[in-house]
């Protein structure tokens, strides 16, 4: 319990928190309004879009907002991912972990605790991350004179399996940062592995029935099932319909980041300090 | 200091400890006892060990054989550390974080009650600074944020790693008096250094190690036996005094400032030169300093280092080193800083 005071302490009494949820704010506040604008514009003008070369989304009116809003994960979540890398990356970068393991010798509780301190602060990117999308996007459509879903119970179970989502994202940060100690390498690796090579490999994945039953499976595919929108739906080649059940994305997630963190755990984690 | 008035010191026993790093052996059978009350300098040059021997008995390097405890408890099994060890290894923090968001997070990670937090701030003199990020902390400013670190949860053993190292000479006096204030409240004090004349004003006993092994161990006066006295004689006329001295058989080298004989005392050499008829310009006693006598021992790395120093012909070693602070010109330089030590 003191250590997990002690986490929070640390992630909030420097300003790297509200930095990278600033950043996030604007980002995904740009990208779903935009793209709430966007759609909005083609299918209020299909004309004028035709003549542009943009074609009309190929979901209806229904599915459009809800698609906006999850842009908070299928975007946003390399954010809680960072956070929870630097938590732990952090104390190797700035030699912090010696005065850590002096202050509560029991190395494997103090990495607990950063993974479970975590859960709650992704939550809390969720929360923001959703006010931001929900709230330029819903803003774009209506806007447009488009449905905005709030009224629809499905819209807010979507935004709460979205929160939970982050949540175990910031908690496999944890679990990336203590396999990968080295803070450039790490937030190198996320941002390469987050931006470029799982959207390829998802691309690649969709082609055939066979690798999109693997595809399925890759951490970013399980959690836009957990969520159960993505604009990725949008942009497979073949089978799209090759997801996990919404538990079962959550499971990945929740699976992936315990496993990272136990690996890390008994590596780098109990290494000499010097 | 309002403190309470003694603190339960706890002994640290160090035991046939051993590390290796790959091919290097790091700390060889290391033993030594560390006692409350006195504060006691780790000395030895850089690489010998130091860093790694302290590190082991904070439990954040594990050590391949051997033992080191406080009171018989690894730190890694202290029911409450921060309580029992404050310990200060090197002055790293989070340049973000602020003087005393730094104490709260680990005292709120050891359970140490949050008041403590400005109190040892004020300890260490810190108060006006402790809500600036310490990311623009002098060298100074750090070692005092380190000493409040290990303050936090007044415990009645202190372990600090180079704590003298990047003070300014009004810091260096300021720890001096402190590390003894907590010393005499009855607490373990352990300081490292590599530079003995850095703190021969602050320990009372030393335990000196070289390539990773043990070299001496015992009060600083002891330190001071180990190093044989001499005496410096000068004469208007060297190749007399030469003459002189071997005919009373008397073993000398020449210096700059006359000739360093291999003979305590000073009245057999006057009585040489006498016999000789020869005349005197300088007679006196040369001590070489305590750090003589440290880079002696850790020079010669263990082996027979604390018989050799003696035995060794002055001829051989002692004199270049001599030559670089004039004897006869300042014959109180090496005997005001022994005295100044034999506290």
């Amino acid at each position: 319990m003191r250590a997990l005071a002690s986490e929070f302490l640390k992630v909030f009494t420097t300003r790297m928190w509200w930095l990278l949820a600033l950043i996030m704010v604007a980002y995904l506040a740009f990208t779903a309004g935009g793209l709430g604008a966007l759609f909005g514009f083609t299918i209020a003008n299909p004309d004028a879009a035709a003549v542009a070369g943009a074609s009309a989304p190929p979901v209806d009116g229904l599915a459009l907002a809800p698609l906006v809003y999850s842009f908070a994960t299928s975007t946003g979540y390399v954010f809680p991912v960072i956070i929870g890398t630097l938590a732990v990356t952090g104390e190797f970068r700035h030699r912090t972990l010696t005065s850590t393991f002096l202050a509560d010798p029991r190395r494997t509780g103090v990495l607990g605790a950063k993974y479970l301190a975590q859960l709650p602060i992704g939550a809390g990117y969720g929360v923001v991350a959703f006010i931001a999308t929900v709230g330029a996007g819903a803003g774009a459509l209506a806007g447009f004179g488009l449905d905005t879903a709030l009224g629809d119970p499905d819209t807010w179970a979507l935004i709460g399996r979205g929160i939970l989502a982050m949540a175990l994202w910031a908690a496999i940060g944890v679990g990336l940062g203590s396999v990968i100690p080295n803070q450039v390498a790490a937030i190198v690796i996320v941002l390469a592995f987050t931006q470029f090579v799982e959207p390829l490999l998802r691309l690649a994945a969709s082609v055939s029935d066979v690798t999109s039953q693997i595809g399925k499976f890759l951490p970013g595919a399980a959690s836009d099932a957990l969520v159960g929108q993505s604009f990725y739906s949008l942009a497979s080649l073949g089978d799209a319909s090759a997801s996990l059940e919404w538990w079962q994305g959550g499971l990945v997630l929740l699976g992936l980041g315990l496993v990272l963190t136990a690996i890390g755990a008994a590596t780098t984690w109990r290494r000499d300090v010097s | 200091m309002e403190r309470g008035p003694m603190k339960q010191g706890i002994p640290i026993e160090v035991s046939g400890l051993g590390k290796r790093f790959g091919q290097v052996t790091a700390v060889d059978e290391l033993s030594f006892t560390v006692q409350p009350g006195v504060v006691t300098g780790f000395l030895g040059p850089n690489g010998a060990g130091k860093t790694t021997t302290l590190r082991m008995l904070l439990g954040l390097i594990r050590a391949d054989r051997g033992t080191a405890t406080f009171g018989g408890t690894p730190y890694a099994r202290l029911e409450r550390p921060l309580e029992t060890v404050g310990a200060a290894l090197d002055s790293s923090f989070h340049p973000g974080r602020t003087a005393r968001d730094h104490l709260r997070v680990y005292a709120t990670a050891a359970g140490v009650p949050s008041r403590r937090v400005d109190e040892v701030l004020e300890q260490v003199g810190m108060h006006d600074y402790a809500r600036r990020r310490v990311g623009g902390y002098s060298l100074g400013m750090r070692q005092r944020l380190s000493l409040a670190y290990t303050l936090l949860g007044d415990p009645g053993v202190l372990v600090l790693d180079e704590p003298i190292n990047g003070l300014d000479p009004e810091g260096i006096r300021w720890i001096r008096v402190f590390l003894q204030g907590l010393a005499r409240e009855g607490r373990t004090v352990l300081i490292s250094s590599h530079l003995l004349s850095e703190v021969q004003q602050t320990v009372d006993e030393v335990v000196i190690i070289a390539k990773g092994r043990l070299v001496k161990t015992g009060t600083l006066a002891s330190l001071e036996l180990d190093a044989a006295p001499r005496t410096i004689v000068d004469s208007p006329d060297r190749a007399a005094l030469a003459t002189a001295l071997a005919a009373a058989g008397l073993t000398a080298a020449e210096g700059r400032s006359g000739f360093i004989v291999d003979e305590p005392d000073p009245g057999r050499v006057g009585h040489a030169a006498f016999v000789g008829g020869v005349e005197l310009s300088a007679l006196h006693r040369l001590k070489s300093g305590l750090e003589d006598s440290f880079l002696a021992l850790v020079g010669e790395e263990g082996a027979d280092a604390p018989a050799a120093a003696p035995a060794d012909p002055p001829a051989a070693r002692a004199t270049p080193a001599d030559e670089q602070s004039p004897p006869g010109t300042q014959p109180e330089a090496s005997g005001s800083a022994l005295e100044t030590t034999g506290r």
